[in-house]
């Protein structure tokens, strides 16, 4: 046991206690990319939810801007280990998506103009957890950082959070997407610092 | 002027020789994609975080992934369809 007791070590605890394990904090908003940033025309942009029943839910970006929107502020935790807490987005919840989507699908795909995939279980997009965002601090969301709409899982790592998203997939079988194939694990809770496969 | 966001395959070089005993730029791959053949210095990598991403200047298709954890690393060929590796005696 240490000598001198943490709460004389003059730790910001809440920032501890926001911090998950390994992370470190960042101001900036760093891009990472696996492949040539895709620029989406908003006229072709659609988003889709499909179910293995067979519906299609397809929405434009008109009909998607009519739904109900909402301004989530939320902390981002990328597994190359930056956090970065409050960031301020605008968009629509899953939840609000789903609503009419009828499937006993467990499992999601979410994939992306550009060719990438993620998965996640179906109930980590719905409940207030998962939005489809296109503003972040109250600008049109930049192609690097995903835009014009992107997915935002903030309780996963980000790479959950799929840039450039073109739809979900609902699924009976989980199906790893391009990290969850090439490394990373397959849920990836920031929490309990499963980053790759294994941990 | 927009600027490259990738770089030429010979930063797999470095990363690759950890596992490798041969120079990974100079083998010959074929992209599954498309059929291109070409050394692995010839590709585009994007990354080096959260992995390696390596993609054929043909296609843009990815040829191979490259991830290292502290404990493993995780080498993926799905897009190639073979590699020819020169050997020299
Ligand atoms: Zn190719």
């Amino acid at each position: 046991m240490g000598i001198i007791s943490r709460a004389f070590q003059g730790r910001p605890r809440d920032h501890d206690e926001k911090l998950p394990p390994g992370q470190y904090l960042v101001h900036d908003f760093p891009v990472l990319s696996a492949g040539p940033t895709p620029r989406v025309p908003l006229d072709r942009w659609e988003f889709a939810i499909d179910t293995p029943e067979g519906e299609v839910h397809r929405w434009s970006w008109e009909e998607f801007q009519a739904l109900p929107q909402e301004t989530p502020t939320v902390d981002l935790h990328c597994v190359t280990k930056w956090s970065k807490f409050g960031t301020e987005w605008k968009g629509v919840s899953l939840d609000v998506l789903m609503e009419d989507v009828e499937s006993a699908a467990e499992y999601a795909l979410a994939y992306s103009h550009g060719g990438y995939t993620t998965n996640l279980p179906l109930e980590d997009l719905l409940d207030g957890k998962a939005w489809i965002v296109y503003e972040f601090d109250g600008e049109e969301l930049a192609p690097a950082h995903g835009g014009p709409a992107r997915l935002l899982v903030p309780h996963l790592y980000l790479w959950k959070s799929a840039k450039w998203v073109k739809g979900i997939r609902l699924l009976n079988e989980d199906w790893p997407g391009f990290w969850e194939t090439a490394g990373y694990h397959n849920y990836g809770d920031p929490w309990r610092e499963q980053r790759y496969q294994g941990d | 002027m927009e600027h490259l966001d990738y770089q030429d395959g010979n930063a797999l070089a470095g990363p690759l020789s950890e596992i490798f005993t041969f120079d990974v730029t100079v083998a010959q791959g074929t992209c599954a994609g498309c059929g291109r053949r070409g050394a692995l210095a010839e590709l585009r990598v994007y990354g080096p975080e959260p992995g390696l991403v390596a993609r054929c200047p043909g296609c843009e298709e990815v040829v191979l992934t490259f991830v290292r954890g502290p404990k493993d690393a995780w080498l993926d060929l799905r897009g190639s369809v073979s590699l020819r590796i020169p050997i020299t005696e």
